[in-house]
């Protein structure tokens, strides 16, 4: 069960109604499984299919992580058109990273908010519980 | 061959294993890397593929800026710089 505080999932979903057409992406780092922080990245690819977060902000985030002793908790991206799930895009990308990643779906009236691991290929959906502070 | 820092964020460690710093030797990229495989065997073949290149969820930084917009492998080196590598973050 990964525990998301309710104002973090409020801003992905902001973000993700910021960003559309196009698919957003961003980071939420912590310690202990607690969300401290949400980054939110820049979209290289600035697709409504595709996300890669620009480079340099990526270097900058691992860096502040390293820094602070947080870990990289997980992953979050849009999907402004189709289900909160793992396209085959996601699942080839996600090689290099064993973390938790989000999905926010914009494409019914209320956003839906899912989580899953992908390493291995795999797709194994983590119970998200939205919480208060 | 120019002495370099190699960092590898934490996140990364966890998959290809290896230091979060490690002073590795070489002027170029490629022969950074050649000189990590001995220090750490099975390293090198996280990070490139088979054909040698720099594997696609690999990013490389020489300082602050990308090697993919260097010379990539083959970027030159000199004494104390930092090589970071990192995992990209991408999906669709």
């Amino acid at each position: 069960m990964f525990r998301l505080e309710k104002r973090y999932a409020e801003e992905m979903i902001a973000h993700a109604r910021a960003e559309v057409p196009l698919e957003c992406c961003g980071i939420l780092a912590g310690a202990d499984d607690k969300v401290l922080k949400l980054y939110r990245t820049t979209n290289s690819e600035q697709s409504p299919l595709r996300y890669n977060v620009e480079p340099h902000e990526l270097l900058h985030i691992y860096r502040e992580l390293d820094e602070k002793g947080w870990q990289l908790l997980a992953i979050y991206h849009s999907h402004p058109h189709s289900e909160a799930y793992p396209s085959a895009t996601d699942i080839k990308l996600a090689q290099c990273l064993d973390v938790l990643y989000l999905i926010v779906s914009l494409r019914e009236a209320v956003p839906v908010v899912r989580a899953f691991w992908l390493s291995g290929g795999q797709v194994k959906e983590e119970p998200l519980s939205v919480v208060e502070a | 061959m120019a002495a370099v820092e190699v960092r590898i964020p934490t996140v990364l460690q966890k998959v290809v294993g290896g230091p979060k710093s490690v002073q590795a030797q070489g002027d170029t990229v490629s022969q950074v890397l050649k000189d990590l495989e001995k220090q750490y065997p099975g390293l090198k073949g996280r990070i490139t593929d088979q054909q040698g290149k720099l594997n696609q969820f690999i990013i490389i930084f020489l300082n602050d800026q990308d090697i993919r917009f260097m010379k990539e492998l083959d970027t030159p080196l000199q004494e104390g710089d930092v090589l970071s590598i990192l995992p990209a973050v991408a999906g669709g």
